[in-house]
């Protein structure tokens, strides 16, 4: 009755993902889009539950479908209808191309996959309750990858202190603009 | 409790890369883009987390944390970028976008 249970909950969560990922893309206006991609990372962090990795379905629903994606938004009304909604533009043939190769490289994934390792998916590792816990990650990113989460550390002040930079507005960008209202 | 074997994950996440890849192809927002790109890091992230829950070990989770991080990192810059451009009064259009001079 359990196993019953997980693969439904399994087929729900990944076929939600799915469905949403290609409403990703479809959908013409960016908002909706944004909100596709909201269900597309919950139903990620309910896969990522079922693959007993409990503290990253939580970070997953709190810095992605929270924090990430309320800054997409507040860019997209920023922008207000300024950003082109319509698929790419040139002739059809580049967009039948860029199909061609979203399908090969799914094509050579799958097969790659199913060649070199077939049989040696299906005997999973039995991992303890504690798998996938807040004190096990934690534990391991104070002892044994300690240089990892310094460096992530870093990379965030830096994309902050960029972002900071690309957000102000120079000098001569005011005085261009006053210029222009005086004319 | 039994689930799904871990190929299955797989195949999501390869499918999910390639919408992603699809997505990044096709559309000519940049914020459509970024959008795109988001699906294919987590797609990786799927699969790294599938591979550490079939080895029984952390590391698959701790490299997904980190490529979260990361994403994080990406989406700020990119959207500071779009933010500008748009402030330049340039078209949101990644087919028009080919010059790098401010």
């Amino acid at each position: 009755m359990g196993n019953v249970l997980v693969w439904a909950i399994w087929i729900l969560a990944a076929g939600g993902c799915l469905v949403s990922g290609l409403a990703v893309i479809t959908f013409t206006n960016p908002f909706y889009s944004a909100l596709a991609l909201i269900g597309n990372l919950g139903s990620l962090a309910v896969l990522f539950l079922l693959a007993s990795a409990e503290f990253l379905a939580a970070a997953q629903v709190l810095v992605y479908a929270g924090a990430v994606m309320v800054m997409f938004l507040f860019v997209i009304a920023y922008l207000g209808d300024r950003s082109p909604g319509s698929l790419a533009g040139g002739p059809s043939w580049i967009s039948l191309a860029a199909i061609v190769a979203a399908a090969a490289l799914l094509i050579e994934v799958v097969v790659v996959i199913g060649l070199k390792a077939g049989d040696g998916l299906a005997d999973e590792a039995t991992v303890e309750r504690a798998f996938g816990s807040p004190e096990e990650i934690g534990r391991l990113f104070l002892t044994d990858h300690l240089l990892a989460f310094e460096i992530t550390s870093i990379v965030l002040l830096i994309a902050a202190v960029g972002g900071v930079v690309l957000g102000t507005r120079s000098r001569a960008e005011d005085e261009e603009e006053l210029a222009r209202a005086r004319a | 409790m039994h689930g799904p074997d871990i190929s299955w994950y797989l195949v999501v996440s390869a499918i999910l890369f390639s919408i992603g890849t699809a997505g990044v192809l096709l559309r000519r927002s940049p914020l459509i883009v970024l959008l795109s790109l988001e699906i294919m890091l987590n797609s990786a992230n799927l699969a790294l987390i599938a591979f550490a829950r079939l080895h029984g070990g952390h590391d698959g989770q701790i490299f997904a944390l980190a490529v979260m991080a990361v994403a994080a990192s990406e989406v700020v810059v990119g959207l500071g970028l779009i933010v500008a451009i748009a402030r330049k009064r340039l078209d949101l259009d990644v087919d028009r976008l080919r010059v790098l001079r401010g």
